[in-house]
């Protein structure tokens, strides 16, 4: 009778095992296709940087003078776009938070203790981090040792490396701060998607997702370098690169802080706004 | 109402999105006089066929974009079982009128373009352009192809084929010449996109008289052939991984 015991717990204890081994072999397979689809996409990333800097590099060949920053600070632009896509990238919404409030279940999360505009604002901080950390060091270290003219530039000086990691800091701030005023916006709206579309584009180009702000013409860059969007994705890089120094750096993050507080108290106001126009409507 | 509304601001965004990009090059033709000797109106030509390209491929055939889609909700398996063919079919998914409204843009961008580059229009070089943009037509086409393909194969990863694509048209708006002999080799043999858009383009901007030029987009065709067969490749693992 013990025997038949023994041998049952031998039995179920090799089940176990099995099970467990199995368990692991399946995350390993779906970690190593995680691993696959993260390395494309980090390819990926590299070739588009390249051919953005294959065509700068043309247009600076023909026409050095012309450069409005010196193609070391471009480069650079360049690669750290790629790096911090994530963080800084225009494009992405959460698609949780639309449904939730274009089906009006937003009315449930007033329910929480927490005030909702934290909530969200955490959340989508914490979606891009997640999202940029782990690809913008191997982006960014691979592109330190590229070949001369494609390379990865340090910061043109030790001040310039801190006042950057303070700018992007506040860049990445402004992002989320301004990502909730759109948030917001949808409650306005039934079909969030066509607004959406145009402040994506407008917002993309200004803050210089498709081309950084020195090209602009001279006019237009003046504006724009005082507007909520440099402040988002634009100021770090051109400290960075030494394109901003000094006193001007230290001016334009004071814009950056500027700009976050203003977006921040709007969209903690407007929100409280809108909340109310939902519980009205007995969402 | 208000959908009516989103519609005509998605019209807007995705011309906002398309202008965006004109903006970008003729920022930089406000600053820089010429890219490797070429100039503003001659980019246009290069530009406008390309983009006008892309979107009429991608219009029809970019179905298979959402393919991963598709074949992930068992959709595919539907379709085959059905006596119209498959590329039809995969084809007919994702006509989205952003598309189309894209497309019409392209549209509007050529007829922009071809007075503005102050190009005499000869019927040699009218014939030049049809070519260049027929030829790129097939080029993103069978880009588009092989994008599908490879869904049969694998769903992940499937973002580096954009660099292609998508990165394909980027390039293609400048003559592929500017970016040096390894680009412009890998473009004229193994994505035949310079084959369409700078050996005849080269003629059209009177760069070369050569008429051997004009018969360069034929590789174009020829490049759709393996595409095709990767395809039915694709379509002959699928099915006989059991799904």
């Amino acid at each position: 009778m013990s025997a038949n015991v023994q041998n049952t717990d031998k039995a179920e204890k090799r089940a176990g095992v099995v099970k467990y081994l199995s368990f692991f072999r399946m995350k390993f397979i779906s970690g190593l296709q995680y691993r696959a689809a993260a390395i494309a996409g980090i390819a990926t990333q590299f070739a588009w940087g390249f051919m953005d800097i294959l065509i700068y590099s043309a247009f600076a060949r023909s026409d050095p003078s012309s450069l409005p920053m010196p193609m070391e600070a471009l480069t650079s632009y360049i690669w750290m776009r790629q790096a911090f896509l994530g963080l800084f990238m225009a494009w992405y919404f959460d698609a949780e938070l639309i449904d939730m409030i274009s089906s009006g279940n937003v009315a449930y999360e007033l329910c929480r203790p927490a005030d909702i505009y934290g909530m969200w604002f955490a959340k989508t901080a914490a979606t891009r981090t997640s999202r940029a950390v782990l690809r913008c060091f191997p982006i960014l270290l691979v592109a330190f040792f590229l070949p001369h003219g494609f390379a990865m530039n340090p910061p043109a000086s030790a001040a310039a490396g801190a006042l950057f990691a303070l700018s992007l800091i506040l860049g990445f701030l402004c992002v989320i701060s301004f990502g909730m005023l759109v948030y917001i916006s949808t409650f306005y709206t039934v079909s969030s998607n066509g607004l959406r579309l145009i402040l994506v584009n407008i917002v993309s180009f200004t803050s210089g997702e498709l081309i950084p702000l020195p090209f602009f013409p001279d006019a237009a860059r003046r504006v724009l370098e005082l507007s909520p969007f440099a402040a988002m994705q634009s100021t770090p890089y051109m400290i960075w690169g030494g394109v901003m120094a000094g006193k001007e750096a230290l001016f334009f993050i004071g814009l950056q802080l500027f700009w976050f507080a203003v977006m921040t108290v709007a969209g903690k106001l407007w929100m409280k706004r809108a909340l109310v126009r939902v519980v009205v409507q007995g969402a | 109402m208000q959908y009516k509304a989103s519609f005509f601001m998605s019209v807007f965004g995705q011309f906002l999105t398309s202008f965006a990009t004109f903006l970008t090059i003729y920022f930089l033709f406000q600053r820089f006089s010429n890219v490797d000797g070429y100039t503003f109106s001659e980019i246009l030509i290069c530009y406008s066929s390309v983009i006008f390209a892309f979107s009429t491929a991608e219009c029809f055939f970019r179905g298979f974009d959402g393919f991963a889609r598709i074949i992930g909700n068992g959709e595919f398996d539907r379709m085959m079982v059905r006596p119209r063919p498959l590329v039809l079919q995969v084809m007919g998914q994702r006509i989205e009128f952003t598309r189309i409204g894209r497309f019409l843009q392209s549209i509007a961008i050529l007829i922009y373009a071809l007075p503005a580059s102050g190009i005499i229009w000869t019927p040699d070089k009218i014939f030049a352009l049809a070519l260049m943009i027929i030829g790129e037509t097939a080029v993103f086409t069978g880009l588009f192809i092989i994008y599908a393909s490879i869904c049969f194969f694998t769903l992940e990863g499937l973002e580096f084929m954009n660099v292609f694509t998508d990165g394909g048209r980027e390039l293609g708006s400048y003559p592929i010449d500017i970016y040096g002999r390894g680009v412009l080799i890998f473009y004229t043999f193994v994505v035949p996109l310079a084959c369409a858009q700078y050996y005849p383009f080269r003629y059209i901007i009177g760069r070369t008289s050569d008429i051997a030029a004009l018969l360069t987009p034929v590789y174009c065709f020829i490049f759709l052939i393996p595409c095709y067969f990767v395809w039915r490749l694709g379509v002959r693992h699928y099915r006989s991984s059991g799904s």
